[in-house]
């Protein structure tokens, strides 16, 4: 893989993140990480929606007449998206009860959108389909940190299964129950901005 | 050709949107039977929660096989007709006028006594409510419950499918000491009513304990003649 496309790749895990550096997709981020086996589903579902709707507009980028552009990309994603939705309703059915809406809402993820103006519209398949699957794992990634301690800390359980010894309760433990709440996706995002700034001084805005 | 165009706007529109809507139909048809099937084993799920019986995906088949013993309709005069209880949907008969709804009763034998699974519906605060009540072979006594709904609020109304709200109304009684039909009551956690039997409700899902209460009531009373015969 040339150097050119290893960072359209993996740029947007880290100092491109969607999530923690341009600040996209944080609503559904909110919504799916009470637990770690809904986030990783909807990770992937991103991952793919954005990745073949990258490759998609980009094959197609040279004959969208400029005047129905947005809507050229609104049906193809959501044409994707509601073949994501139909496929997690045959093979992963209570995962796609518990996710009900927001795999729809994928439609909405300025994520989607996003790359699809920014990239896919400008460059040929192959980089756009690396820049999908980069953002949609710089999304996922987020989403799967964030539910891992949402679920561990809320639930002290990981995929459902409880991984927090029994001893621990006994001698006063408890689940936080804050941690199943929306807000505290929010905080956990922050503290990922936080520890990632603290890291990456090039992140930091000069006063 | 030229790309701004208005006629190769127009066709380019048509042939996508075509092309597109071919993709959705093939899809949603190759992956229909798989659907069903999975809807049909979260229904059995659900009825065997009613009857306070854990399953999961795998033996969920298994189990509804083999304590579910008999299943019949019933008419609005609490007759039994014939067809096919599992599949009938429920929303489709309550469009009908009331003599020609027929009501789906699912026999289920629990170490020996029956229990009968009745189907309700009603609607909450963004959609649709669903449920299965069982009744202890006295036809009165309520044996179990489970809850479902389309999409209640997360955290409020839609804790009614948790179990804990379920088995609030295991051993409530749907008619009175004089034998009149009560229903069961939702309250405001706190509260009481006279008369009748009542489960707390969620606080801050009070339109949605409401619609449950509405669908105990309505979807319970249809069973009237068929509970009332001897």
């Amino acid at each position: 893989m040339s150097p050119k496309n290893k960072l359209i790749l993996f740029n947007p895990l880290s100092k491109e993140n969607p999530v923690t550096v341009q600040m996209l997709g944080i609503c559904s981020a909110l919504a799916v990480t009470s637990k770690l086996e809904p986030a990783i589903v909807m990770g992937i579902s991103v991952i793919a929606v954005v990745a073949l709707s990258n490759v998609v507009i980009s094959l197609l980028r040279n004959t969208i007449p400029g005047r129905i552009r947005i809507i050229v990309q609104l049906v193809v994603v959501a044409a994707l998206v509601t073949v994501v939705n139909e496929v997690l309703k045959a093979f992963a059915y209570d995962v796609s009860k518990q996710l009900s809406v927001f795999i729809g809402l994928i439609i909405t993820n300025c994520i989607v959108m996003g790359r699809l103006e920014a990239f896919a519209l400008g460059n040929k398949p192959l980089p756009a389909f690396l820049d999908g699957v980069g953002n949609g794992l710089g999304y996922a990634l987020i989403l799967i940190v964030v539910g891992f301690f949402r679920e561990l800390l809320g639930s002290g359980t990981l995929f459902g299964f409880q991984v927090i010894p029994d001893k621990l309760y006994e001698i006063g433990y408890e689940n936080n129950g804050l941690m199943i709440l929306p807000p505290m996706a929010l905080i956990v995002v922050a503290c990922i901005i936080w520890i990632q700034r603290s890291k990456d001084k090039e992140l930091q805005e000069k006063n | 050709m030229n790309k701004d165009s208005n006629i190769y706007t127009l066709i380019y529109a048509s042939v996508m949107v075509i092309l597109v809507a071919l993709i959705l139909a093939y899809t949603s048809e190759t992956l229909r039977p798989q659907q069903a099937k999975n809807e049909a084993i979260d229904k059995m799920r659900q009825i065997l929660t009613s009857i306070n019986v854990e399953s999961t995906n795998a033996n969920a088949e298994e189990l509804y096989d083999k304590l579910i013993v008999d299943t019949y309709l019933i008419n609005s005069q609490g007759n039994k007709v014939d067809g096919n209880a599992f599949a009938v949907e429920l929303t489709e008969e309550l469009r009908k006028p009331i003599e020609e709804r027929n009501y789906p009763v699912l026999v289920a034998d629990i170490e020996g006594s029956l229990k009968y699974v009745l189907s309700l519906r009603g609607a909450g605060l963004w959609g649709p409510l669903w449920g299965f009540i069982s009744l202890d072979d006295d036809k009165k006594t309520i044996y179990g419950a489970s809850f479902g709904h389309a999409g209640e609020t997360p955290g409020l109304g839609a804790e009614i499918e948790k179990p804990f709200f379920a088995q609030a109304f295991i051993g409530k009684r749907i008619f009175n000491q004089e034998g009149t039909f009560t229903s069961v009551a939702i309250v405001k956690p706190g509260r009481t009513v006279q008369g009748k039997d009542y489960v707390d409700g969620i606080s801050g899902g009070t339109i949605t304990g409401q619609g449950v209460d509405a669908m105990l009531f309505s979807g319970l009373e249809a069973y009237k003649p068929f509970l009332t015969k001897e």
